[in-house]
Parts: C-alpha cells; sequence; structure tokens
C-alpha cells in the first residue's frame, strides 16, 4: 500500500531536479501565507463578495492586471533561466530536457497568459469609460472569460511541479506534440490549460465588439472614437475570426493523443502540416492581436502628452482595419523552407510585406502628433518614446525576414528570435506598460513614481538592446533557436555573454516596477482631480478611482476627444451643458457562477490530462449544471437609487 | 439593501426600466449573432479538415463503401422539417400563443431527438458491421469529428431547448423569454445550413 503511493506520488510530482524542488517549497509557502493572511484578517469573505463573484468591469480589470503580472514574473524567470544556461559555453545548469519544457512555457505563458490577460486588463478598464458607458455589453460573461483565463492559466501553470511540462515548444508542432513522442501529460496540460482560457478570449472578443458597436454614449460616431477603442475593435474582430481555429487545432490534437485518431500523426493518413498551417492561421493573427492595441495605446499617449490632436485619424483607423484584415493571409511566412513552392511562398511574401505600408503609417502619424507639440516626459510618454525606435528596427528586420530566399537562411536562427522578441517586447510589453502608467491613475487614484519608473525604463530599455542586438548577429553566425549549449569552437560565447547580461538588466527593470508600485501604494498623493494629465478622452471627466456606475449621467458627445473640447469651452466661458436630472443606474448583480464554472472547467481538464474520468465527467457535470442554474436565473439586475448616485458623487467630486 | 434598490427602480422608473431592458434583450440577440460567425469559423476549419484529409483512407474503408444514402436523407429531411417547426415556434411566440409555442418546440425537440438517433445509429453501425472507428484512418478521424461536432450542437440545443420549455411553462411569454425562443431559433436554423454543407461536401461527394 505505502508503496504504491509512493510510485503514484513519484509520478504525480515532479522529482529530482533541485529548482523545481525549491518551487515546490516556494508555492507551499506562498498558499500558506495567502490562507494565513485571509484567515487573520477575517477577509475571506470580503474576498469573495467584492472581487470573485464581481461582475463590475474595472475589478475585472484589475485582477486580469494583477494575474498578468504575476505571469510576467514567471516568464521572465524562466527567460532568466535560459539566459544562465548560454551565458558561456558547456554549462550545466539545466539538462536538455528542463531546457526544452522552460522555452515552451516561457513563450505560452508569455504570449497567452501575460500579453493577451494585460490586455484583457485594459480593455475592460478603458473601453467603457472611453465610449462613456456604464458598463460592458455582457458583465456576466465578462467575469466568466476571466475566470477560464484564471483557471486555464492555473492549469498550465501547475504542470511543472504535477506531471511535468510540456516540451514541444510553445505552438506544440506535432509530431513532437504526439503521442509517440510526448508521451507524458505535459502535453495534455498544454492543450487544456490553453483550450479553456482561449474560450474565454473568444468571448472576450465578443463582448468588447458589441460593447463598442453597441454602448457608446449618446453621440459618439464611429469616427469620433478614441483610437485606443478602434484599436480594441480591430483586435477584437481579428479575435473572433482567429480564436476558432485554435480551438479546433487543439481539440483535433487533443482527439490524437486521447482517442488514438490520426490528424496530424505520422502514420495512419495524418498529415502534421495539417497542424502547422491551422495553428498559425491563429497564431500569426495572434501577434497583431496584441500588438493592436498597444498602437492604439501609443495614440492617446501621444496625442495627451503632446497637446494636440491626434495626426492622421482617418488614415490611422484605415491602417489598424487593413493589418487586421492583413494578419490572414501572411500565415504562410512561417514555413517557407517547408516546400510549399515559388508561387505561394511569393504570395505570402508579398502580403507580409504589405503589413509594413499600414504600421509604417502609423508611425509617421504618432511623430507628425509630436512634431511642434509641447511634449511633457512623463513615463507613458517616455515608454512610447521608446517604443519607436525599438519596433522600426523590428519592424524592419521583419521585413528582411519576409523576403522569402533570404528566409532559407534565417529561418530558426537567432535572428528570429531577436526580431520576434524587439517586436513583441518593444511594440507589445512596452506599449501595456505605457498604457498601465498612463491608466494607473484611473484605476487606483494615485500615480506611479516617475523617479522609480524612469530606472525601470532606462533600465528595460538599455536591458532589451544589450539583450536583443547581439542575437541578431547569433544567428547570421549559425546559432539556431532552441539549443541548450554549444561548444567553444563555435564562437558563440562572447555574444551570448552580453546578452544574458542585457536579460538581468530587463530583469532589474522589473524589479524596479514592483518596488515603484509597492512605494507608490504607501507614499503617492492621492489624485483628486480625476484628470491627472490633462487628458482628452471621456474617462478623464469622471473621478478617479471612478464608481461603480462610471458615469452619474451619461455624457453627451459632439467632437472627438470630447473631453478636450469640453474643457476648451469651460476655459472660453462657456458654462457645461445642463445636467439632465439623475435617474436610478441599472446595473448587473454580483454572481458566483462564473468562478464555480471556471473551476469546474479547471477540473474537467485535470482529469482529462490524467485521463482520469471520475474526474473530468463530474467537472463538465458541474459545467453544465452551473450554466442551466444562470439559464433559470431571472434576477440578474438591481437598480441604484437617485439617493445613492448623489451621496456618491457628493463624497467623490466635493458637490453634485 | 438590494431589495431597496430594486424598490427604487421600479417605483420611479418604471417607465424607462422596460425599455432599457428591451434594450438589454436585443444586445443579447446581437452577440449571438457574432457568436453564430466564431461558430462559422469554427465549422470551416473542421471542413476544410475534412476536405485536406478526405482521401487519406490509410487502406480502411472508403466514404463510398460506409455511406448508406437512405438514412442520410432521411435525416437531412427530418432536420430540414424541425428547423421549418422552429419557425412556427417563432410565429406561435409572435401570436401570443403559449401552447402553440411549447407544443411546437416540442415537435422540434422530438425531430432533433431522432436525427440524433439515426446519427448515433449510423456511428455505432459504421463502428460495429465496418470496423471503421475514429482511429482507423485520417479520413474517418476528421468524418467523425465533423459531423459529430454537428450532433454534439444539435444534442446541446435539445437540452437547452427543453429548459427553455420549462421556463416558458414558468413565465409565459415574456422580452426574456422571447429573446431566448429568438436566439434558439436562429441557433437552429443556423445547424441546418451547417448540416446542408455537411450532406453536400461530406456524404454527396463522398458517395458521387
Amino acid at each position: 500500500m505505502f508503496e504504491s503511493i509512493k510510485e503514484f506520488a513519484s509520478e504525480f510530482f515532479v522529482t529530482g531536479d533541485p529548482l523545481i524542488y525549491g518551487a515546490d517549497v516556494g508555492i507551499a509557502l506562498t498558499m500558506i501565507a495567502i490562507v494565513f493572511v485571509l484567515t487573520y484578517f477575517k477577509r475571506w469573505g470580503w474576498l469573495w463578495r467584492e472581487w470573485l463573484t464581481s461582475v463590475d468591469h474595472k475589478k475585472i480589470g484589475i485582477m486580469y492586471i494583477i494575474a498578468s503580472l504575476l505571469m510576467l514574473f514567471r516568464g521572465g524567470v524562466d527567460a532568466l533561466l535560459m539566459r544562465t544556461q548560454l551565458v558561456m559555453p558547456d554549462v550545466e545548469f539545466l539538462n536538455p530536457e528542463h531546457y526544452n519544457q522552460i522555452f515552451t512555457t516561457h513563450g505560452v505563458i508569455m504570449i497567452l497568459f501575460m500579453a493577451m490577460p494585460l490586455m484583457f486588463g485594459l480593455f475592460n478598464i478603458v473601453i467603457p469609460l472611453q465610449i462613456g458607458a456604464r458598463d460592458v455589453a455582457y458583465p456576466f460573461l465578462n467575469s466568466l472569460s476571466f475566470w477560464l483565463f484564471f483557471w486555464g492559466a492555473m492549469l498550465f501553470n501547475v504542470s511543472f511541479v504535477i506531471g511535468g511540462s510540456p516540451d514541444a515548444g510553445w505552438l506544440a508542432y506535432p509530431p513532437l506534440s504526439e503521442l509517440s513522442h510526448s508521451p507524458g501529460v505535459g502535453q495534455d496540460f498544454y492543450i487544456w490549460g490553453i483550450q479553456i482560457s482561449g474560450i474565454g478570449s473568444l468571448m472576450t472578443g465578443i463582448n468588447f465588439i458589441v460593447t463598442i458597436l453597441k454602448m457608446r454614449a449618446p453621440g459618439m460616431k464611429l469616427m469620433q472614437m478614441p483610437m485606443f477603442t478602434w484599436s480594441t475593435l480591430s483586435s477584437c474582430i481579428t479575435i473572433i475570426f482567429a480564436f476558432p481555429i485554435l480551438t479546433v487545432t487543439l481539440a483535433l490534437l487533443f482527439l490524437d493523443r486521447y482517442l488514438g485518431a490520426h490528424f496530424f500523426t505520422l502514420d495512419g493518413g495524418g498529415n502534421p502540416m495539417m497542424y502547422i498551417n491551422l495553428i498559425w492561421m491563429w497564431g500569426h493573427p495572434e501577434v497583431y492581436i496584441v500588438v493592436l492595441p498597444a498602437f492604439g495605446i501609443f495614440s492617446e499617449i501621444v496625442a495627451t502628452f503632446s497637446r494636440k490632436k491626434l495626426f492622421g485619424y482617418k488614415s490611422m483607423v484605415f491602417a489598424l482595419m487593413s493589418i487586421s484584415f492583413f494578419s490572414f493571409f501572411t500565415w504562410a511566412h512561417h514555413f517557407f523552407t517547408m516546400g510549399s513552392g515559388a508561387n505561394v511562398n511569393a504570395f505570402f511574401a508579398i502580403t507580409t510585406m504589405i503589413i509594413a505600408i499600414p504600421t509604417g503609417v502609423k508611425v509617421f502619424n504618432w511623430l507628425f502628433t509630436m512634431f511642434r507639440g509641447r511634449i511633457s516626459f512623463k513615463s507613458p510618454m517616455l515608454w512610447t518614446m521608446g517604443f519607436i525606435p525599438c519596433f522600426v528596427i523590428g519592424g524592419m528586420t521583419g521585413v528582411l525576414l519576409s523576403v522569402a530566399p533570404a528566409d532559407f537562411q534565417f529561418h530558426n536562427s537567432y535572428f528570429l528570435i531577436a526580431h520576434f522578441h524587439q517586436v513583441l517586447i518593444g511594440g507589445v510589453a512596452f506599449g501595456y506598460f505605457a498604457g498601465l502608467y498612463y491608466w494607473w491613475p484611473k484605476m487606483f487614484g494615485f500615480k506611479l513614481n516617475e523617479k522609480l519608473g524612469k530606472w525601470a525604463f532606462w533600465l528595460w530599455n538599455i536591458g532589451f538592446y544589450v539583450c536583443f542586438m547581439p542575437q541578431y548577429f547569433l544567428g547570421l553566425d549559425g546559432m539556431t533557436r532552441r539549443v541548450s549549449t554549444y561548444g567553444w569552437d563555435m564562437g558563440w560565447g562572447p555574444l551570448n555573454m552580453v546578452s544574458t547580461i542585457g536579460g538581468f538588466l530587463m530583469g532589474i527593470g522589473f524589479l524596479f516596477q514592483v518596488w515603484q508600485i509597492a512605494h507608490s501604494i504607501k507614499f503617492m498623493e492621492r489624485d483628486t482631480t480625476g484628470d491627472p494629465w490633462n487628458g482628452r478622452t471621456l474617462e478623464w471627466s469622471i473621478p478617479s478611482p471612478a464608481p461603480v456606475y462610471n458615469f452619474a449621467t451619461l455624457p453627451q458627445v459632439t467632437a472627438q476627444d470630447e473631453w478636450w473640447e469640453e474643457k476648451q469651452r469651460r476655459e472660453q466661458g462657456h458654462k457645461p451643458a445642463p445636467q439632465p436630472p439623475l435617474e436610478p443606474i441599472h446595473m448587473p448583480r454580483n454572481s458566483g457562477i462564473p468562478f464555480i464554472k471556471s473551476l469546474c472547467w479547471f477540473i474537467a481538464g485535470f482529469g482529462f490530462v490524467f485521463d482520469w474520468l471520475w474526474m473530468a465527467i463530474p467537472g463538465l457535470a458541474g459545467v453544465a449544471i452551473c450554466m442551466l442554474v444562470r439559464s433559470f436565473t431571472y434576477n440578474t439586475d438591481y437598480y441604484i437609487p437617485v439617493d445613492e448616485v448623489k451621496r456618491t458623487e457628493a463624497a467623490l467630486r466635493g458637490s453634485v | 439593501m438590494e431589495a431597496a434598490h430594486a424598490d427604487a427602480g421600479g417605483h420611479s422608473a418604471a417607465g424607462g426600466s422596460h425599455d432599457e431592458h428591451e434594450d438589454h434583450e436585443s444586445l443579447k440577440t446581437f452577440g449571438f449573432w457574432i457568436f453564430l460567425i466564431t461558430d462559422c469559423i469554427l465549422f470551416g476549419t473542421l471542413f476544410a479538415t475534412y476536405i485536406v484529409l478526405r482521401g487519406n483512407t490509410n487502406g480502411g474503408p472508403t466514404a463510398e463503401e460506409l455511406f448508406q444514402m437512405p438514412g442520410i436523407i432521411a435525416s437531412t429531411f427530418i432536420l430540414l422539417t424541425s428547423s421549418f417547426t422552429s419557425g412556427l415556434a417563432v410565429l406561435a411566440m409572435n401570436r401570443g400563443s403559449v401552447k402553440g409555442l411549447i407544443g411546437w418546440l416540442i415537435v422540434t425537440a422530438l425531430l432533433g431527438a431522432s436525427f440524433i438517433t439515426l446519427e448515433i445509429t449510423e456511428f455505432v453501425h459504421m463502428v460495429q458491421a465496418e470496423n471503421a472507428t475514429i482511429g482507423t484512418s485520417a479520413f474517418l478521424s476528421a468524418f467523425y469529428t465533423l459531423v459529430g461536432t454537428h450532433g454534439l450542437h444539435v444534442s446541446l440545443g435539445l437540452v437547452w431547448m427543453i429548459g427553455l420549455m420549462i421556463q416558458l411553462s414558468r413565465h409565459g411569454i415574456t422580452t426574456v423569454t422571447k429573446r431566448k425562443v429568438n436566439v434558439i431559433s436562429l441557433y437552429w436554423h443556423f445547424l441546418d445550413v451547417v448540416w446542408i454543407f455537411v450532406f453536400t461536401i461530406v456524404y454527396m461527394m463522398g458517395v458521387m
């Protein structure tokens, strides 16, 4: 009996690696600390009522951001482990198997569990405020999306202490990801973790499309929407066309592994190339999904901090939409070398190059917005300025890669690694950081410390170039991606050493950001104006943090940058338009179902990973019960009475 | 606290609250249309996979050997009829007849259930008599997955429809139940359209 328990435990828990034992201890201590703190301060009820069951888009946004910053930490630790292994030739820090697991989880976490939720967090916080709405279109669904992401991410993350991590690369190409080559449970964690959170992403896409199209404040025409709202719309449209493909692809891979189907196997008539086509039909649009909102953020920030209207509004909208359209016709550039033939390669090379045109248009628009503006160099603007040269270089190396014949040389080399980190860190990460600094006062009611922020900015930026510029040359020297070690004779040592130093500089930059947040929570002054940056769009017209109903009376929109125009009118001595009388505000009720239902998905997913039907079936049954319970619930909303709105407004603004 | 909210709402905004509810319901229908777009992409991907893999029979049975058209034509006919009866249900609802509505929904659900029964019979026959399982060949993997996904959609629709009938008998025709009936009928028609593609691309092109 004891022997069989011991045998089970040794297979169930990952053993034999001191790093993982360390992580086990860390996880256990953190869990104990969380439970202790919540119990000691009697905060369980508060946590449940105020956060876990909340359908308030602002709270959901904050939860997204917290979760994604934790994931940034984990993905960053993975990155530093890899850089440590590669710091010089013949290092024996990680064994090759462990190295494979780390680069796989690093990629998955950074794209799907860091960039995506950080983006959704910003959508949630900003979009309803920016379009003058009281909520998103489907608050319940919004909460469900968050919890599906959360539990999906948790399912993926437990793999490194339970069962073993996936190690077939971040897109899990077959046959590596098939049962024949990955017999362990790691790949199943990958499938279910991504599948569960992917459903959440798809629903977020639907939710925000409807929110933007149907819930704008009275008078706001499409061509008066703030640019971040436009970028969110284009990103969400791309989501609804791309994510169903991912859902199917992962489901087919699951059927291969679980039921012995032959979609992508080497035998039985399967076609691994089919998988690679499908995964990139999702995967390429995916990179535009995450970068488009960053473009929107830069547009907002450039206009605000240059005190000027955004240059080329219409061309900006056109650029966003054409990028999201063309993103679906570029997927084959990921496998120019796989023998598709010259005509196919030429088609995809040209579409890939076409994407650079609207992107270039945007860069020029930002530069022209800054031109002759009164620029103030606050953190959000710094990150925007840091982004532009970084993204331009990344874009140019991208065009180099899009040349099909040249790609035969660059393919799978460190040149590629350097390119996509340049656009993803320089574009996406810097963009979301800029957005986080910009909207932080709106979320929490205080600004982040500028001095520490500057340290973080420069460490990240210098670290970035130190880390990735050498990798272009390593790629040209023939170093391929996913190698876990190399010999002295290759001559790659010095450049790798430099690259690793850069990686750690970025790590220190992240620590500065953590310090900055902690320091600011304690010491920063409260922002009582609600408009600390002298902003242009509607979110700055209400107090920070916004009350639960956002707008006591819905704003009437007559122009692009409505709040800026309103401030101009007030400066010229025009009285603000008389406010219509307050009315009771219709709000959705909190619900525990999204949390419970997503937890049931987690249980079902865990059951499928280990092939435990006794666990998977009750999990799925729980999901079904939650759906039925929700369908039968009619009492889902309530009204905030006028008196309470008056009291809240008076407390926030000092008067009504 | 919440009761007080509800009272205040019901009290001073009786007129306004109705409009707002109405808005909310039309918003949900609009969202469902967008959901259907994503479902179109989902089925499109499965169709593409099927078309790529349908020749890869790996020495196993082919489409011509497996498909028995009379049964398929019968189930096609049944599903098309159910789409028609779900339309009749909506018409009854617009007339304000709860009885007619629930009656036609029952007919629709019965037709849907017999469609599923025929499909299961077909699958069982294929597995038992022809030894054609999902693991036999890439063609069969793609076939079972595509047709099975459609079947799964229909089955979910059945559960949903039964739940809705219970709600209708409890609440009658309200703004909320009306939207729910409209949405499920949209879903049902959508599945019908998908089946027409299944019938053409899988079965017709398979036996021709």
